[in-house]
């Protein structure tokens, strides 16, 4: 699938940070053999079922903006994709590209459109705390429903 | 007093431009008579009480084993199908979710399609839809099929050709303002709500001219008098006049413009009394602690006047809403005996789990009794003030901002959604396709950007507490306010009932059920599985001498949403309840059409 390189200035300027961020997160699912792999840091913290204010922070902002699409807990719904499936092929640029930029399926057998969050701040300013939430989920460390955070 | 002195001149304004037009249609006879042959189908509820109601009777209790799918037909699109088909003479009129297409079908050709009609709709809208891209049936009336597109856009067809007469905008999607609601026609205009509720739009009830599309009245949900069309003198609640500024005194500030009460759901009318009744929607935003007030008239029943728009009475069901109890679901209209006394009764089953009787005449209610027995957020209705007494327990505003309110019920879905009810004139009971969940529910503070969702409040869902199903279907006594009988389904149902004669009701489950029972006893009488599961509304007719019994399929919705993996739990839930069913497991999506008949 031909990827969207075109980002808009200011979209870039708000994404630049949270690449880097999260870089870290990005490079573990490419090369790395499987034991470095598993040392790299996670993008989130899970501490006996309890998680830390960014990854709960990621839980609030999927409920807000992403869950009346992507269903309860990123496990998908009858028109918009699994995320705890779609984080296990897709890194940490591939996910921030398609959030920032949307996406449209619109042809004679779908209507499926993912809208571009480039300036929805309650999503761009936290794509990091997006990802962490729903990469700890498609990891398996993280069950469904609302977490508990840490010290809580 | 400058307010009052516009609010009286646009309102005497009004009422002689309704003179001047209000003189009896043709296009009112026809369709009032087309309604009352049972053979045909010619409005989404069947007829204007919004009943569901056919007396066919060829289909009886004893011979509806006997049902078989006759002909199928698919429409091309896969999202959620809500509504159903409407009948006019020969032709049988599908519409679909977006793109809204809408097919003719002629019934005396096995279904071949006379024209097809589909809009060119800006994608972008889809995005702005809060649940899915449903839409909820096409409206005849005076030869046009009307319209209401996802892109807020109404269109009105010439039914013999398809071809477009004229096309109104009814909103600006950019600002989150788009339709999944049907029209309804009434004497020579038609009725258009609008859907929005997610994004802050200021909900209203709209009426064109059938003839040109011009506009007739638009009546605001929240605003001040002369936009919500209220008389402070002569418009009342629960029979007191509400005074000047109703809604306004109950916001803070400028916060009505962005308030909501969408009308996204069923208008009924009555001829005699030239009532129109429908409900609003939720107040913009979830959380409750940012919008102090009774946020009046969001959650509320509409009595207007058909030709005018002016309101004759209100009823807020849920003051000042914590939980997204949308008023909107079907008044059905039925003169029954509550408690011994014969009453033009109005019965709505209300997202908030209570199911209101009310004097449709004057206003006054009569019973508000729970219709399902797992609704715990408040105790009871106070029947003198109309106020819910709400459990300080599972009041989201009392518990605050950024705290999860545990164990509501209902859930947001409500204990119903739009999925239609049917009344029988012969049991004097009613049958309602419920939802059976409960929710967690944590409000936190949001800005309002237009065509942004303005939502504030996360949630999760899962069924009450020892329970596994998710929904019910059941029976009930509007003069007592009981439930007379109750069959459990697996999953919500969310496709409208239908009453018949032949003492037989139809409904739809998610799985993709066609249910036939005894409406007597609620016993299942007949099930067929069709290619997807519904969330259509249940239709009959009569032609070449046979009943037919029709039904869309596709699932989606709302209801599509908990698909792919069921409901969640809260933490502590998990594993306990076996409420991991997924409905995946048992149907997938696709818009098909099944005609049944007996032999
Ligand atoms: C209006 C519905 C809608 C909303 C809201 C929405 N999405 Fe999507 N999203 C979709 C659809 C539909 C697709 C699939 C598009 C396609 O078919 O190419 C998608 C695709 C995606 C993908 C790519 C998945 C893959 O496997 O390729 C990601 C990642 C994603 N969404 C993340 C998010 C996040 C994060 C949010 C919230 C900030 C969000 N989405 C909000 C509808 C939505």
């Amino acid at each position: 699938m031909p990827k969207r390189l075109a980002l808009t200035a200011a979209i870039t300027l708000m994404a630049l940070p949270l690449c880097v961020a999260a870089g870290a997160a990005g490079a573990a699912d490419g090369s790395a053999p499987t034991a470095a792999k598993a040392a790299e840091a996670k993008p989130y913290k899970v501490e006996g079922g309890k998680v830390d204010p960014g990854t709960y922070n990621g839980y609030r902002r999927y409920g807000e903006s992403c869950m009346r699409c992507h269903g309860p807990d990123g496990a998908g719904s009858s028109y918009a994709p699994d995320l705890t499936d779609s984080l296990k092929h897709m890194d940490y640029d591939a996910f921030a590209e398609t959030v920032i930029n949307g996406r449209k399926n619109v042809n004679t057998a779908n209507n499926n459109v993912m809208p571009s969050f480039g300036t929805t701040e309650d999503v761009a300013n936290y794509l990091d705390d997006i990802y962490g939430y729903l990469k700890a989920r498609s990891d398996g460390a993280l069950g469904r429903g609302r977490p508990q955070r840490i010290g809580d | 007093m400058n307010q009052r002195k516009k609010v009286l001149l646009s309102w005497t304004a009004l009422v002689a431009a309704s003179l001047l037009s209000s003189q009896p249609s043709l296009a009112n006879d026809e369709l009032s008579k087309m309604s009352k042959d049972p053979k045909q189908w010619v409005m989404q509820s069947g007829d204007y009480a919004n009943q569901r109601y056919s007396p066919l009777k060829q289909i009886t209790t004893a011979n509806v084993k006997e049902l078989r799918p006759v002909w199928t037909f698919s429409t091309g699109v896969l999202r959620g199908h809500e509504g159903g088909p409407l009948i006019v003479g020969d032709v049988m009129y599908v519409h679909t979710p977006f793109p809204n297409v809408v097919y003719a079908l002629d019934l005396n050709n096995q279904g071949r399609i006379l024209w097809k009609y589909e809009p060119k709709q800006d994608p972008s809208v889809i995005p702005v839809m809060c649940c899915d891209t449903v839409n909820r049936g096409v409206a005849y009336g005076d030869g046009k099929i009307i319209l209401n597109q996802a892109d807020a856009n109404v269109v009105a067809l010439d039914a013999k050709t398809g071809k477009e007469l004229w096309k109104v905008a009814n909103g600006d999607p950019k600002k989150g303002e788009t339709m999944t609601g049907a029209p309804v026609v009434v004497k020579d205009k038609v009725l258009v709500g609008i859907s929005g509720g997610e994004f802050g739009v200021q909900g209203r009830m709209t009426a064109y001219n059938l003839k040109d599309g011009s506009v007739a009245w638009k009546a605001y949900s929240v605003g001040p008098d002369d936009q919500i069309l209220f008389d402070p003198q002569k418009t009342t609640s629960l029979g007191k006049p509400v005074g000047a500024n109703s809604s306004l005194s109950t916001w803070q500030g400028d916060q009505w413009k962005t308030g909501g009460g969408a009308t996204w759901g069923w208008t009924a009318y009555d001829p005699q009394l030239n009532l129109i009744y429908y409900g609003s929607g939720n107040p913009s935003t979830w959380n409750p602690k940012q919008r102090p007030g009774d946020n009046k008239w969001s959650m509320t029943i509409f009595a207007r006047d058909a030709d005018t728009g002016i309101a004759k009475w209100v009823y807020q069901m849920t003051p000042h809403d914590e939980w997204d109890y949308d008023g909107v679901n079907e008044m059905i209209l039925a003169d029954i005996k509550v408690k011994g006394t014969p009453v033009k009764a109005l019965v709505h089953f209300d997202r908030n789990g209570f199911a209101y009787t009310m004097n449709r005449e004057t206003g006054e209610l009569l019973v508000a009794e729970k219709y399902d027995p797992a609704v715990n957020w408040a105790t009871h209705v106070d029947m003198k003030t109309g106020r819910p007494e709400v459990v300080a327990q599972y009041s989201t505003d009392h518990n605050g901002e950024d705290h999860n309110t545990k164990g509501v019920c209902p859930a947001a879905l409500g204990s119903k959604d739009q999925q239609p009810a049917a009344y029988s004139p012969e049991t004097g009971l009613f049958y309602v396709p419920t939802n059976h969940v409960c929710m967690d529910y944590e409000p936190f503070k949001v800005s309002y950007t237009a065509g942004q969702p303005y939502v504030g409040a996360t949630l999760s869902m899962f069924p009450p507490k020892g329970e596994t199903h998710l929904g019910n279907f059941i029976a009930w006594d509007a003069s007592s306010g009981k439930i007379v009988w109750s069959n459990k389904e697996t999953f919500s149902v969310w496709s409208g009932a239908l009453t018949t004669a032949g003492g037989v009701a139809f409904y739809g489950t998610l799985e993709g059920y066609l249910k036939a029972v005894d409406m007597k006893t609620g016993k299942e009488l007949y099930k067929f599985k069709t290619p997807s599961g519904i969330i259509g509304n249940v239709t009959s007719y009569e032609h070449g001498g046979k009943q037919y019994i029709a039904v869309l399929s596709g699932v989606g919705g709302w209801a599509g949403i908990g698909m792919a993996a069921g409901l969640g739990g809260d933490s502590e839930g998990l594993g306990a309840v076996g409420a991991y069913k997924q409905l995946a497991n048992y149907t997938q999506l696709g818009g098909v059409l099944t005609v049944f008949a007996l032999p």
